[in-house]
C-alpha cells in the first residue's frame, strides 16, 4: 500500500485521476445523504444561473441541478462497474482456458469471439435492448458484459499463449506444481496490470454504451441520472437556449471528468502493479 | 596526434540520463588508434565499451551526452575534430571514414527490406546514385566475404543465417571504403565454425583494404585471436591498454589479470579457475575511489580515496592501478615458481 | 555402474509448416548416477531438445526414455511425478527463468509447500535460508525477499539452482546455464555446481555450445558431441579434448579461438570442404557431415548412414572412416 502512494506521487496525473475517482465515489455514495434530491417544481426559478443556493443553477422546472448530479451517478457507475467486472472475468477465464487447453475448445471459443466482434456493437446492443425487457440496472450490466468480453478475450488468450512458453512456467511444470498454481500464481499475475487497466477502460466503454442507450430512449431509468439529464435537456431543446447551458453542461462535465479520472489513473497503474517498475526498489 | 595515428580520443566522457539518475557510462577515456592496427575493447556487459564505440561515430541515443573530451581523426593531411562536425558531415564521416558493424543477432536489419535495398539506401544517402555501379561493388564485396552474391543480394534478412547476416554487415560496412571499422561483438551468438570463418575473413579483408579495426567484445579469445593491442574497460574507464601478448602474459591490472584467469582454454590440461568475487558495479552509484576496489585482492587504503588514472608502465603499456608495481612483481614471482 | 537414465533410439520430429524436421535422430545414451555428461554442439544440433527429452518436458516421437529402468511415458501418476521431481532443469536465460512478479521466497516456497516438504512459513523460511546458503547467496536474508529484477544475472541463476534443489533432485539438466552470465562470474557458477555434485551426489547433464566450458565442467565426466540431431562422438572428456576422433569434433576443437594469443596463433586448423551448415529441412543423405568433411569417401559416406560404433579404446563414434581406421589399427 505504501508503495502504491509512493508511485502515485511521482505521477501527478495519476494522482489527480485517483483523487477524481475517490471524489466521484464519495459523491454518488455519500452525497445523497447530504444533499436531498430536489423534486419540487419552482416556476419562478426556471433556468436560473448558478448562485449560492443553487451552485449549478436549475433546470427547466426550477429544480436544483447539483442535487440531480449527486443523485444521478450511482446507477451509471454501478452498471459500468458491474459490466466491466463481468466482462473482464469472462474474458480472463475463457481466454486462459482457450490458450491452455487449445485444440477444439480453442477454435470454438475464438470462433464465437470472431462472430461477436464482427457484428457492429452498438446497433446490436440497441436492437437487443429493444427486445429484452430491461428494467433493472443489473440486467443492463449483464447485457453489456456479454457483448464486450470478446475485446479482452483475444489479447488475454495470446498473452497466456506466450507466457505459458516461458522458462519459469516450464520450471513450474518440472517441479510438478500443478495446473492451478501455474495459471493463478505464475501466469495471471504477470498480466495483472494489463487486466486492471483493461477493466478500467472497459468501464469507460460501458458508461458510454449506457448513455447511448438512455439517450436513444431504449432503457428506462429514473429521471435523475446523468444520461437521462442529457436526454431530457436534448428533448427540451436546451441546446438552443443560452440560459439552459448549465443544465446540459453539468451532466456532460460529470461524465467527462469521471472518464478522465479513470483514464489518467489507469496510466499510472502499470507502474503500480508491475514490481519491475515500482519505485524505490532498485 | 602522432603521425602514424588515425584516430585519437582524449579525455572522453559520456553520461546517460536514466530514471534512477545519471549513468556515467564512459569516463575520461583516452587512447589512440594507429594506422592498420587492430584494437580490442574488452570488458563485461555494462562496462561502457559499446557506448564508447557509438560515441566514436556519434551514434549515441538521445538520452546520452558527450560531456567532455575530443575525438580527432586524420583524413589525409587534415585532422578533423569529430565532435565539431555538422550533422551532414557526421553522416558522411560515419560510412566513408569510419563504419560500424553491429551485432547481427540484434536487429541490425529491417526485416521487410531486401538486402539490396539496404545497400542502395546507404549508398544513395552518400551521394552514390548509380545503381549498376553500386550493385557491381556490392556483388564484388559479397564474393570477398564468401557469400553467394546473387542469391544474397536479393534475399530478405530472415532468409540468411546468423553467420551470413554478419558477413553481409561486414561487406556493407566496406562499401564506401572506410579507413576505420568498428565491430560490436562480431562473433557473439555465432557457432564456433562460423566464428572461425568470420575471423579468417576479417584477416583477409584487412590485407586487401588496409583499414584499422576497433572491435568491441566480451570475448577474450577473440581479442587473443585478432588484436594487436587490447584496451580493458571496467566501469566506464580504460583500466589497461597494452599489446596483446602483454595483456595475456603479463597483465598489470588486477582486473585484467583475474579476468584472463576466468576463461578456460580448450587445449592443455585441466586448470582450476576462480571467478572474480562480487559483481560489476552499478554505474549510477559506483564505489568511491578505484571502481574495482571492492572486488580486488590487492586493495589497500589508497584505493578507497582516489580513482587512479591510466599511467604509462613502459613504451607499450599503460595501467590505471595504484599498486601495479607490486602486483607485477608478485605475478612474475608466481610465474617463475 | 547402473544407468540412472537411458535414452534408447530416441527420435524427435517437429512439424514445420507442412513438413517435418528431425531435431533428434535415434539417439541412444546412458547417464550414470553421479556423473557429469556434457552435450556439446552448434545451434540446431538437437542438444537442447535432447535435454528436454531427458527431463521429461518433451515426449519423443519414437524411442524410449528409461528412468531407473522404467519407461517414463508408461509410468503411473505417482511414479511420473516422482520422476519429475528427481529430474530438474536449469534454464539458459536468467531473465526469463524466474517469474518477475514473484519474490525469491515465493519462488522457492511454492514447491516446498506443494510437496509437503515443510509444514509452515517458519519451516519454509528456514529451508530457504539453507538453500540460499548452499547456492552461495549469502547472507540469505539479503536475498529472500527480493524480486528477480533486483538481482544480477548470476544471482538469478543461483536462485534457479536453489529452486531446482527444493525437491532434492537426482539429476539436473543445465541448458546453457552460464552462457548469459558475465565472464567474470561464470566460473563461480560452475564451481558451485561442481560442489553440489560432490556434496549432494547430483548427476549433471550440461548442455552447452562452448567446448572450453564443457572441458572445465566435465573434466572427470564425458562429452557427447552432437551434429544435426545425432551424437557423433561420445567419450571421456580428456580423451575427447586431447585426441578427438570424429572429423567434426576435430574441426570444432581446431576452430575454437583461445584466450591465449600464442596458443591460438599456433593452432593447426582442420580445413572443412564447405562452410554451409545443412538445413534440417533438407539433410544430406548418408552421413550428415559428409558435404563438409575432408575425409569423405564418395560412395560410402554420401550413401550409408554411419552407426554408433564402439572403438578399441571404448569411445563411441559415428563415422565410417574412423571405424575403418580403428579396425585397421587393430589389424
Amino acid at each position: 500500500m505504501m508503495s502504491f502512494f509512493r508511485t502515485l506521487r511521482r505521477h501527478p496525473s495519476g494522482l489527480l485521476g485517483f483523487l477524481g475517482i475517490i471524489f466521484f465515489l464519495l459523491m454518488v455514495l455519500v452525497g445523497p445523504y447530504v444533499i436531498p434530491l430536489d423534486t419540487k417544481v419552482k416556476v419562478d426559478r426556471i433556468y436560473s444561473p448558478p448562485s449560492l443556493q443553487h451552485p449549478l443553477g436549475t433546470d427547466h422546472q426550477g429544480r436544483d441541478i447539483l442535487s440531480q448530479i449527486v443523485h444521478g451517478g450511482a446507477d451509471l457507475l454501478y452498471v459500468a462497474f458491474l459490466a466491466s467486472l463481468l466482462s473482464t472475468m469472462i474474458a480472463v477465464v475463457l481466454g486462459a482456458l482457450s490458450a491452455l487447453i487449445g485444440g477444439r475448445v480453442d477454435s470454438l471459443l475464438t470462433g464465437i469471439v470472431d462472430v461477436i466482434l464482427t457484428i457492429p456493437q452498438f446497433p446490436l446492443l440497441a436492437v437487443l435492448a429493444g427486445f429484452v425487457q430491461l428494467d433493472s440496472s443489473t440486467g443492463i450490466a449483464i447485457l453489456l458484459a456479454l457483448l464486450s468480453w470478446p475485446h479482452l478475450m483475444r489479447p488475454i488468450r495470446s498473452q497466456v499463449l506466450s507466457l505459458k512458453e516461458r522458462d519459469y512456467v516450464e520450471a513450474a511444470i518440472g517441479l510438478d506444481l500443478g495446473t492451478r498454481h501455474i495459471i493463478f500464481a505464475e501466469i495471471l499475475p504477470n498480466m495483472a496490470s494489463y487486466i486492471i487497466i483493461h477493466f478500467i477502460l472497459a468501464m469507460t466503454g460501458s458508461m458510454y454504451a449506457q448513455i447511448g442507450l438512455v439517450f436513444l430512449g431504449l432503457v428506462p431509468f429514473s429521471s435523475s441520472n446523468w444520461a437521462t439529464m442529457i436526454q431530457l435537456a436534448w428533448v427540451r431543446g436546451s441546446i438552443f437556449f443560452a440560459d439552459s447551458v448549465y443544465y446540459i453542461l453539468a451532466p456532460i462535465a460529470a461524465i467527462s471528468l469521471f472518464q478522465l479520472s479513470l483514464v489518467s489513473f489507469s496510466r499510472a497503474l502499470d507502474e503500480i502493479v508491475n514490481p519491475r517498475l515500482r519505485a524505490g526498489d532498485a | 596526434m602522432d603521425s602514424d595515428s588515425i584516430l585519437k580520443v582524449e579525455n572522453l566522457s559520456v553520461i546517460y540520463q536514466s530514471r534512477r539518475g545519471p549513468v556515467r557510462a564512459v569516463r575520461e577515456v583516452s587512447f589512440d588508434l594507429k594506422k592498420g592496427e587492430n584494437l580490442a575493447l574488452i570488458g563485461e556487459s555494462g562496462c561502457g565499451k559499446t557506448t564508447l564505440g557509438l560515441a566514436l561515430i556519434r551514434l549515441l541515443s538521445k538520452s546520452a551526452r558527450i560531456v567532455q573530451g575530443k575525438i580527432l581523426y586524420r583524413q589525409g593531411d587534415r585532422i578533423i575534430d569529430v565532435l565539431s562536425l555538422s550533422d551532414d558531415e557526421v553522416r558522411r564521416f560515419r560510412w566513408q571514414e569510419c563504419a560500424m558493424v553491429f551485432q547481427a543477432a540484434l536487429n541490425a536489419f529491417n526485416p521487410v527490406i531486401r538486402i539490396w535495398d539496404h545497400i542502395y539506401e546507404t549508398a544513395k544517402s552518400h551521394g552514390w546514385t548509380n545503381r549498376n555501379e553500386v550493385r557491381e561493388e556490392a556483388l564484388e564485396l559479397f564474393r570477398m566475404v564468401q557469400l553467394d552474391p546473387h542469391r544474397v543480394i536479393d534475399a530478405y534478412p530472415h532468409e540468411l543465417s546468423g553467420g551470413m547476416r554478419q558477413r553481409v554487415l561486414i561487406a556493407m560496412s566496406l562499401l564506401l571504403k572506410p579507413q576505420i571499422l568498428i565491430l560490436d561483438e562480431p562473433t557473439t551468438a555465432l557457432d564456433i565454425l562460423t566464428q572461425r570463418t568470420i575471423i579468417e575473413l576479417l584477416r583477409r579483408l584487412k590485407e586487401e583494404f588496409h583499414f584499422s579495426m576497433i572491435f568491441i567484445s566480451h570475448d577474450l579469445a577473440l581479442a587473443a585471436e585478432l588484436a594487436d593491442r587490447v584496451a580493458t574497460m571496467y566501469a566506464g574507464r580504460i583500466i589497461e591498454l597494452t599489446d596483446v601478448d602483454s595483456a595475456f602474459e603479463r597483465p598489470r591490472h588486477p582486473y585484467t589479470y583475474s579476468l584472463i584467469r576466468t576463461v578456460p582454454t580448450v587445449h592443455g590440461d585441466f586448470q582450476q579457475l576462480q571467478s572474480i568475487p562480487g559483481s560489476p558495479p552499478d554505474l549510477i552509484t559506483p564505489p568511491q575511489g578505484c571502481r574495482f576496489h571492492p572486488r580486488c585482492a590487492f586493495m589497500t587504503g589508497s584505493c578507497l580515496d582516489e580513482d587512479p588514472n591510466l599511467m604509462p608502465v613502459d613504451e607499450k603499456s599503460a595501467v590505471a592501478c595504484w599498486r601495479w608495481r607490486e602486483i607485477d612483481l608478485r605475478i612474475k614471482e608466481a610465474a617463475e615458481r | 555402474m547402473t544407468a540412472l537414465l537411458r535414452l534408447e533410439n530416441v527420435t524427435k520430429r517437429f512439424p514445420v509448416g507442412r513438413r517435418e524436421i528431425t531435431a533428434v535422430d535415434s539417439v541412444s545414451l546412458e547417464i550414470h548416477e553421479g556423473e557429469i555428461l556434457c552435450m556439446v554442439g552448434e545451434s540446431g544440433c538437437g542438444k537442447t531438445t535432447t535435454g528436454k527429452i531427458i527431463s521429461g518436458l518433451l515426449r519423443p516421437t519414437s524411442g524410449t526414455v528409461l528412468y531407473r529402468g522404467q519407461d517414463i511415458w508408461q509410468m503411473d501418476r505417482t511414479a511420473f511425478s516422482r520422476f519429475r521431481k528427481d529430474v530438474q532443469v536449469i534454464h539458459q536465460d536468467p531473465y526469463a527463468s524466474l517469474n518477475p512478479v514473484r519474490t525469491v521466497y515465493k519462488t522457492l516456497s511454492a514447491p516446498l509447500f506443494r510437496h509437503r516438504l515443510v509444514k509452515n512459513r517458519k519451516e519454509a523460511t528456514q529451508k530457504i535460508i539453507e538453500l540460499l546458503e548452499i547456492v552461495g547467496l549469502t547472507p540469505p536474508e539479503d536475498f529472500i525477499h527480493k524480486y528477480p529484477h533486483q538481482l544480477s544475472g548470476g544471482q538469478r541463476q543461483r536462485v534457479s539452482v536453489a529452486r531446482a534443489l527444493t525437491v532434492n533432485p537426482r539429476l539436473i539438466v543445465a541448458d546453457e546455464a552460464t552462457s548469459m552470465v558475465d565472464v567474470s562470474i561464470r566460473i563461480s557458477l560452475l564451481n558451485m555446481l561442481l560442489r553440489l555434485r560432490n556434496e549432494l551426489n547430483v548427476t549433471f547433464v550440461f548442455v552447452t555450445h562452448d567446448l572450453s566450458l564443457a572441458k572445465y565442467f566435465a573434466w572427470d565426466g564425458r562429452i557427447a558431441v552432437m551434429y544435426v540431431g545425432r551424437i557423433v562422438e561420445l567419450s571421456p572428456t580428456p580423451q575427447l579434448i586431447q585426441q578427438p576422433r570424429h572429423p567434426y569434433t576435430q574441426a570444432l576443437l581446431s576452430a575454437i579461438p583461445e584466450a591465449d594469443p600464442k596458443l591460438t596463433r599456433s593452432k593447426q586448423r582442420f580445413q572443412l570442404r564447405s562452410h554451409e551448415i545443412p538445413s534440417l529441412l533438407n539433410l544430406p543423405p548418408g552421413c550428415a557431415f559428409h558435404p563438409r568433411c575432408p575425409w569423405h569417401q564418395p560412395g560410402l559416406c554420401d550413401q550409408l548412414r554411419p552407426q554408433d560404433e564402439l572403438l578399441q579404446d571404448g569411445r563411441q563414434v559415428a563415422c565410417h572412416v574412423v571405424s575403418q581406421q580403428d579396425r585397421e589399427a587393430a589389424g
